[in-house]
């Protein structure tokens, strides 16, 4: 079997098991953000927090509460990670640098996880499990409150109430990403993955001399690594790390955790907004997109001509033998385009156009499948626009899911869509202009600006992969990119909230022969286009002196 | 094309007039410009009008062509620091063009009101007003609740109704009809407009409006546009393209230290061409062109819309109510069929009908006359013709009419006065004439009934039925508009079993029979309940609240200054059926929109390839393998996205006039189609477009 036919296998598969698992979890999913009981373990959370589950928020309330609750964890996450000099169960390991030390907090609570430290020298046991693998469950958990609460306003009509945030994010943690983790952990501990808390051990290389290995809970915070989309490796090498990811069947079985939530939440939007079919349209959009950027993927890496690609076969270099180009393009493809950022190979080391389809991948947003949560609100925000440009052309004024578009709604879609790019470009504009940060690249050329450039990219969209190559332990990276990840998750936050809250408390207009179907393939086809038409084009200057440059050059 | 034209007008035939007040036919009056056409001489004629409009005030309103506006300033300023540069001086001319181009759609679109508004001013002479107490003053000087007296000649002062008195007045000076109407005091008759002009006898009038605010001041600030206001779908898209003109604004001012990075200078010029060439101008030039000529595809149609809100809200209407009478059906019942009783023939019946119908000078009399020479070849006798006949004239006392001649007496009437009148001359009435009559009733139908006295005695011969005649083409209309997902409900005072028959006949979806005002109301508050918009045409005082509920209200022109205060558009024809139209047009208003937005946005693609390796190829020579439309030069390739990304405005002025064509098809087909023509064309337009544009340039020396 030749590495094409087993990475399209891979694909298959993996294809395959995402549709066995999309009804049932999206249903339950559904479920467990419509039902009215509490479980006893939550009401204690409640109590615990003095919170009343019950209290519908309007939308200003449930930004608060996303907002209180986030800066509580960034204030934890740097006062645990400044004290873990003193803290037992440290492994030894100083406290971290303040400016590491709010890049690391603000990194795990905006679900980015971008990771400018190296986990295995410098996290202890405590800060890995009570503070960075705690982030990795809430900060999934807020995401998918806030696309629970989007979902929510254009389920309901004519009230301002959005839903209970403690609710949704306790529920979120508890009932659906605990369960789900814990399972995944166990299956990724059957693959060979570790799960000890080990002190550092000495040990013998091949060719002489002596590395230090430490263990650690690896397992569960693989699962929820990859599960709640966070993409914060235990080791610096992440997911190509043989302790995180032995297996080419862990590979996938990684994958298919990080696409699992992502894909299957649109079942549970299309039956929380009472049709299955309209789920159905976003989820083929984000597979489509998917899909494309896969097959893309595999293209450019497994074509890739010259004497080096030849002798090893494709495009090795930074990939790792036992997943291959196969399972490397299919990870690396499915970490950007949701807001993941593990990585099971060296991006940097992708050829120049595979590095610009990692690029492009969370430059549309992250929206296919996207994070948890985030995924879905960012892909119905597209819709919104989509439905506003095109929407027309059937003759009425515009219209999604009932609600109508108007002007206050296409403002809060249009600012949403704004931020990440501004973000984007703007830092990176002043990173190369200034003389000091370009001293952080290791290339030179259309590469080393491609270093710059995936920096803020995967920052801003709350990716948090590295293209590798960057040395982004620096004042001004550990800052910018800091600021870069908080405003890239709430502002854009505030607008979604602000935005469900416009939507739930219109009536709905009923759908006739003349309104635009937007369950249709016409819809989907549509909606791919202005994705990749409307936030595709706002970087293509900026890819062309990237990726493209060096891409085209081959 | 206007959508008018594409339909049979169902006003076309003087037989469909509603009512014999109202003119008929809705031809456009001379000096208008007929929907659909396009002159290009209207573009040269407008060119004073678009320099005027090159005022800061007015183009921050817009804005994507203010941006290039700045970008035009800009280009001009640093060519004049380097004056040798020949492509700075292009680019900034093309600039500046495609900001004249922009104003010139604009006012090209206000242009076709002009001539409107100047006939209209014509009509509103600041004329004297006669007091009903003797005193005259100027109409300027009139107040709400004054009285003026109004005789033949005089030009009637402001807006009121007659409060006393009948006369025949000229409306055409706001209708283009010619023909009078009549207008008189109490009523739904009652409502006259300042500016026409009384023909005949004596009437007094109550001024209803404040002058400046009449219904002829407001018409002009229409048609000229002044008081155009941006819709609120207009303003939510103006926010979309602000915000994408910001996006791109970041994209090509975050440039320079890229390409500094990179090696490559870029110069302000090329960066403004850049950004003027991503932004979208198309749509961001022809917005407000298209809203004015939606507007004016509106007054085309004699159609007066008080707002632009209301034009959108046409577009959305998912629920219309529809008279019956004069909307759905003509405006009077007509005989439909001769059916004989025992012992008759169908030929007898209607020999006697129309013998019985010749003094019946009502529609309906006249019908049974028309339904026995088309149904029977009875030619129509004249009254002169029997020597000796007694005439019986058809009165609301007697509810009968008909002849006594050469010893025989014929009658047809209401089926009691009838049957009174055999009885009375000791005659007989056959059972089945009861039969058929209570047939005819529950049918939804009115029976009249024949009968004769002669040397056989009295007896009942037959019945005539009487029926609502659906006019020609209403059930296919409604088939359309039940494609385009718009449900219709008629609106009678009929019983329920009449109602339902002519609503079956018509293809109706729903009637709303024995309706009161406050049915009505409760009928459009229901629907808007479920977050329908509704439509509606009244013109009576009674009708004034519903018209004030109702998301799109139709006040006829012939109806009460009440119903058209409460109204958000007046139809000057007074034709119901125009509904349909305003619905269409306002679909058509918002698919243009759609259309050259989506287009706008769609060009972009080609733009990149043309501009991306034309600025970059030198650094990058990788990147020259992005010029897949093989351009001559770089150069050439910008000039070349520059020149199409102007020419492109004046080329799309026309579709933004006329519109998008518009067929009553489901969404789905509608955006399969509009996707096709203006997505895909948006695509690969400009790829070919630019393409011919630098082949053009590269034959001049220096370019290519």
């Amino acid at each position: 079997m030749g590495p094409v036919t087993a990475g399209l296998l891979q694909l298959l598969a993996l294809i395959g098991a995402l549709a066995l698992v999309h009804i049932p979890l999206g249903t339950y999913m559904a479920r467990v953000y419509s039902s009215k009981r509490h479980l006893r373990v939550e009401k204690w959370i409640y109590e615990g927090i003095g919170a009343d589950p019950d209290t519908g928020m309007r939308w200003p309330a449930y930004l608060r509460g996303v907002l209180a609750f986030s800066l509580a964890g960034v204030l934890f996450l740097y006062a645990l990670q400044r004290l873990q000099g003193v803290l037992p169960g440290s492994l030894g390991f100083a406290s971290i640098d303040p400016d590491q030390a709010f890049n690391t907090a603000v990194s795990f609570v905006t679900n980015t996880n971008w990771q400018s430290y190296y986990g295995e020298q410098a996290m202890g046991h405590v800060v890995q499990t009570a503070g960075l693998a705690v982030q990795n469950f809430v900060s999934a958990a807020v995401g998918m409150a806030v696309a629970v609460a989007l979902v929510r306003g254009f389920a309901r009509s004519r009230t301002g109430e959005l839903g209970n945030f403690w609710a949704d994010l306790v529920r979120g943690v508890v009932r659906v990403l605990v369960p789900l983790a814990a399972v995944g952990a166990v299956v990724l501990v059957a693959c060979g993955v570790i799960q000890n808390f080990s002190g550092i051990h000495e040990v013998g290389q091949f060719t002489g001399g002596t590395q230090e290995w430490n263990g650690g809970a690896v397992a569960s915070q693989e699962a929820i690594k990859e599960l709640g989309t966070n993409g914060g490796g235990y080791f610096n090498a992440n997911s190509a790390h043989p302790f995180e990811n032995p297996t080419p069947f862990s590979n996938l079985f990684e994958i298919f955790l990080i696409l699992l939530i992502p894909f299957s939440v649109t079942r549970t939007f299309g039956l929380m907004v009472g049709s299955v079919k309209q789920g159905y349209a976003i989820l083929a959009t984000m597979a489509t997109i998917w899909l494309g950027f896969v097959a893309l993927m595999m293209w450019t890496e497994f074509s890739h001509h010259g004497p080096a690609y030849e002798l090893a076969n494709g495009a090795m270099e930074g990939k790792e033998v036992r997943f291959g180009i196969g399972g490397s393009s299919i990870f690396a493809v499915s970490t950007t385009l949701t807001s993941t950022g593990a990585v099971d190979s060296f991006h940097s080391s992708f050829t120049g156009l595979g590095g610009g389809i990692t690029m492009l991948g969370m430059m549309l947003g992250e929206i296919a499948p996207g994070g948890v949560g985030s995924g879905l609100y960012g892909m119905l925000i597209m819709a919104v626009i989509a439905v506003f440009v095109a929407g027309l052309m059937v003759g009425r004024t515009p219209e999604y899911l009932g609600k109508k578009i108007g002007t206050r709604e296409i403002k809060l879609a249009a600012l949403y869509i704004l931020v990440t790019p501004a973000l984007v470009l703007v830092f990176t504009a002043v990173a190369m202009a200034l003389p000091t940060p370009a001293n952080s690249m290791t290339n030179s050329g259309a590469h080393g600006f491609s270093e710059v450039l995936y920096a803020y990219a995967s920052a801003s969209n709350n990716n948090g992969s590295a293209f590798a190559g960057l040395n982004a332990d620096t004042q001004w990276f550990n800052t910018t990119l800091g600021i870069v990840m908080l405003l890239g998750r709430f502002v854009p936050m505030a607008f979604v909230l602000a935005l469900a809250g416009s939507l739930a408390e219109q009536r709905p207009v009923p759908v006739t022969a003349g309104t635009l179907r937007t369950e249709k393939p016409l819809f989907t086809g549509l909606l791919v286009g202005a994705i990749l038409i409307i936030t595709g084009l706002t970087y293509f200057p900026a890819l062309a002196l990237g990726p493209l440059a060096e891409g085209l050059a081959a | 094309m206007s959508t008018g034209t594409q339909k049979q007008d169902p006003m076309s035939t003087p037989t469909l007039a509603p009512r014999q007040d109202a003119p008929t036919g809705h031809k456009a009056p001379e000096g208008r410009v007929g929907a659909g056409l396009f002159d290009p001489a209207q573009l040269v004629k407008s060119l004073p009008d678009a320099f005027r409009k090159l005022d800061l005030r007015v183009m921050v309103k817009s804005p994507v062509m203010f941006v290039v506006l700045v970008g035009s300033v800009l280009t001009t300023v640093f060519s004049f620091k380097d004056p040798g540069d020949w492509l700075g001086w292009t680019i900034s001319a093309w600039l500046w063009l495609t900001v004249l181009f922009a104003n010139l759609a604009e006012a090209v679109a206000e242009g076709r009101g002009k001539a409107q508004a100047d006939t209209l001013r014509k009509a509103k002479t600041d004329s004297a007003a006669r007091k009903a107490d003797g005193t005259v003053i100027p109409g300027t000087e009139l107040e709400v609740g004054d009285l003026v007296v109004c005789e033949a000649g005089d030009v009637i002062p402001g807006d009121g109704d007659v409060v006393e008195g009948v006369a025949s007045i000229d409306e055409s000076a706001i209708t283009g009809e010619s023909a009078p109407v009549i207008r008189e005091s109490g009523g739904d008759r009652s409502a006259v407009t300042g500016g026409t002009r009384v023909l005949s006898d004596r009437i007094v009038i109550r001024i209803t409006t404040k002058p400046g605010e009449t219904f002829i001041d407001r018409m002009i600030n229409l048609v000229e546009g002044a008081a155009r206001q941006k819709t609120p779908n207009e303003i939510a898209l103006n926010i979309l393209l602000a915000s994408l003109t910001i996006a791109f604004l970041l994209a090509v001012a975050t440039l320079p230290p890229f390409a500094d990075y990179a090696g490559s200078e870029l110069g302000m010029v090329v960066l403004v061409a850049l950004l003027v060439c991503l932004i979208p101008t198309t749509i961001g030039a022809l917005l407000s062109a298209i809203g004015i000529a939606g507007m004016d595809r509106l007054v085309q149609s004699n159609v007066l819309a008080m707002s632009g809100r209301a034009v959108e809200a046409a577009g959305d209407v998912s629920t219309l109510l529809l008279d019956k009478t004069g909307t759905i059906t003509l405006g009077n019942r007509r005989a439909a069929a001769f059916v004989p009783v025992r012992g008759t023939t169908e030929a007898e019946v209607a020999d006697v009908a129309q013998l019985s119908s010749l003094a019946d000078e009502t529609p309906e009399g006249r019908s049974i006359v028309v339904l026995a020479k088309e149904k029977y070849g009875l030619r129509e006798r004249q009254q002169g013709e029997l020597v000796g006949a007694e005439w019986i004239a058809f009165t609301a006392q007697t509810r009968m009419s008909g002849v006594d001649v050469d010893g025989r007496k014929v009658r047809k009437g209401a089926a009691g006065s009838v049957i009174a009148w055999v009885e009375e001359r000791g005659g007989q009435v056959p059972g089945d004439a009861g039969t058929v009559a209570n047939r005819i009733s529950e049918a939804g139908g009115t029976p009249l009934l024949v009968a004769v006295e002669d040397t056989d005695g009295a007896r009942v011969l037959g019945v005539i039925h009487l029926k609502d005649v659906v006019k020609d083409g209403m059930r296919e209309r409604f088939q359309e508009l039940r494609r385009m997902g718009i449900k219709t409900i008629m609106i009678t005072g009929d019983n329920p079993l009449t109602a339902k028959a002519i609503a079956d006949e018509a293809g109706v979806d729903d009637f709303l029979a024995e309706a009161t005002p406050e049915d009505k109301m409760a009928l459009i508050k229901r629907e808007q309940a479920g977050g329908k918009l509704v439509a509606m045409t009244g013109d009576g005082t009674n009708d004034a609240p519903a018209l004030a509920q109702a998301d799109v209200g139709v006040a006829m022109n012939t109806g009460t200054s009440a119903a058209k205060e409460a109204g958000n558009m007046v139809d000057l024809d007074s034709n119901p059926t125009k509904l349909i139209e305003i619905v269409e047009i306002g679909k058509q208003l918002l698919i243009t929109r759609g259309a050259l937005t989506t287009f706008s946005i769609a060009n972009d693609v080609a733009k990149y390839f043309a501009i991306i390796p034309a600025l970059f190829a030198a650094v990058y020579p990788s990147l020259d393998k992005l010029n897949i439309m093989n351009l001559s030069s770089p150069d050439s390739a910008i000039l070349s996205a520059v020149i199409f990304n102007a020419l492109i405005i004046i080329a799309l002025v026309p579709l933004s006039l006329k519109g998008v064509r518009y067929r009553p098809v489901s969404a789905d087909r509608m955006l399969r189609r509009n996707l096709g023509i203006y997505g895909l064309g948006g695509l690969v337009a400009p790829f070919i477009g630019i393409k011919l544009i630098d082949l053009l340039l590269s034959l001049i020396p220096g370019i290519g």
